[in-house]
């Protein structure tokens, strides 16, 4: 690794100075499980790395009236936290499939989102719940839909004097279920060939809304919306599963690789989709 | 660039080492305080040999900058057993002779005590799922998975015992 300054703020106002002063150089770091094997390998090397667990606001998880996470919270404790149930569910499952339990120990979520890798595991899900991403700086805090969030590959609407500070979910309603599943040769520590995530939310035996997000099919994780609004005021039954399932494949627009092939990759989006949509309904309902 | 003070707890004892800021927790372990028991298999979370516990669960240490450790409770393997004998786990892998190169061990032992910790009872499944970080070019795997399997027996009769 290049040898660079290491700055430890101990708060997110000393943190925004820092990155007002020194944003252009500086790289942030959370958990570091993908920051540092980049800055190994020569992709990133920035002269000042801010550390960001001395920040104890990025490192909450809030449950009230919908839910605040934390940028900073590890996948490990998002898989164990009893909040993330219910309708927030999808979140945790995504949370355990990022890398090794080593890897999920030290990596964040705000980390695998600021990452912007196109196959990043805990997207599809918040999209999917309508996360809102909390930004905060020079000019004070906005937010952003999370699915407006990334912008290509790696790439954010972060400029280089901001942070992600935390994400909101909101209350989905009632009766409201979700799943997140996805297709990796090796059932640890892979990356996926294709995500899908699917939130149910149900009223008088119809499905009132329907979020269905994609992830390693485009360059950033991506709305199935055609597939959203067959379903919207529905019945959900096998047969509309089905139709969802053949329209989510448009919003696909997936490359061709060594991970499998692009028609490989729409198959998946298909089979995932009428997956999770099969098990978001259970869940919604039970 | 500065050398910065890292002040955290290592195998129960507390310590202040001075370390640049661009070194990883692993080099620290291994350069600076001597603790070689810690590996660097792959330098990228692949490998599962750099594992050691802070406070409590199981990190990739290679993974980690050695700042990011202050104020935190760090165990290697050097740290495992008490003083005199043996953890129950290590007694287990040499009875089974899982060690064959040996490189993978003290991160498998690392993690299989972590697994043990919050769940004294695994099954086989769990048990290869708590190692699924771990990675042994050696493949021995089978024998490894039987001594997890026993170490956890031995704890918890020696736990009933008392």
């Amino acid at each position: 690794m290049r040898r660079f300054d290491l700055a430890l703020p101990q708060s997110l106002d000393d943190c925004l100075k820092i990155l007002a002063e020194q944003g252009g150089r500086a790289k942030l770091l959370a958990g570091g499980t993908d920051l540092l094997p980049q800055m190994k390998n020569g992709v990133l090397h920035p002269a000042l790395v801010v550390d960001l667990s001395g920040i104890a606001r990025v490192r909450q998880v809030q449950n009230g009236h919908g839910l605040r996470i934390g940028a900073a919270v590890t996948a490990r404790a998002l898989e164990k936290n009893p909040a993330l149930r219910g309708p927030y569910l999808a979140i945790a499952e995504s949370a355990a499939m990022v890398g090794s339990l080593q890897v999920r120990n030290l990596a964040t979520v705000g980390g695998n989102l600021c990452n912007a890798a196109p196959s990043a595991d805990m997207a599809p899900p918040l999209v999917a719940l309508e996360a809102q991403a909390v930004i905060a700086g020079p000019g004070g805090e906005r937010r952003v839909p999370l699915a407006d969030f990334f912008t290509g590959v790696r790439k954010t609407v972060l400029a280089p004097d901001e942070l992600l500070v935390e994400l909101i979910v909101p209350p989905p309603g009632a009766h409201s279920g979700g799943q997140y599943l996805r297709h990796t040769p090796r059932r640890e520590l892979d990356i996926a060939v294709a995500g899908v995530a699917s939130q149910l939310t149900m009223a008088d035996g119809r499905c009132a809304k329907a979020r269905i997000a994609l992830a390693s099919v485009a360059p950033t994780p991506v709305r199935a919306t055609a597939a959203e609004r067959s379903l919207e005021g529905q019945a959900v039954t096998p047969e509309a599963i089905e139709r969802a399932a053949a329209l989510a494949i448009e919003a696909a627009n997936p490359i061709d690789d060594q991970r499998g092939s692009i028609e490989f990759r729409k198959h998946l989006v298909r089979v995932l989709t009428r997956r999770t949509l099969t098990t978001a309904l259970q869940r919604a309902n039970a | 660039m500065a050398k910065q003070v890292l002040s955290c707890t290592v195998n129960g004892e507390p310590v202040d080492v001075l370390v640049q800021p661009y070194v990883t927790l692993l080099d620290a372990l291994r350069e600076d305080m001597g603790l070689t028991g810690p590996k660097e298999g792959c330098g990228t979370g692949d490998c599962g040999a750099c594992t050691v516990h802070l406070d409590g669960q199981v990190v990739a240490s290679c993974l980690m900058l050695a700042m990011q450790a202050r104020g935190r409770e760090i165990r290697t393997i050097e740290g495992l057993a008490g003083t005199g004998a043996l953890h129950p786990l290590q007694d287990a892998f040499v009875r089974h002779g899982v060690p064959q190169c040996g490189f993978c061990i003290p991160g498998v032992l690392m993690a299989a005590a972590a697994l043990l910790k919050e769940n004294p009872r695994p099954s086989q499944e769990q048990i290869r799922y708590g190692i699924a970080g771990n990675l042994c070019r050696c493949t021995g795997y089978t024998a490894m998975v039987a001594a997890i399997g026993e170490a956890a027996e031995t704890i918890a009769s020696q736990r009933s015992a008392r």
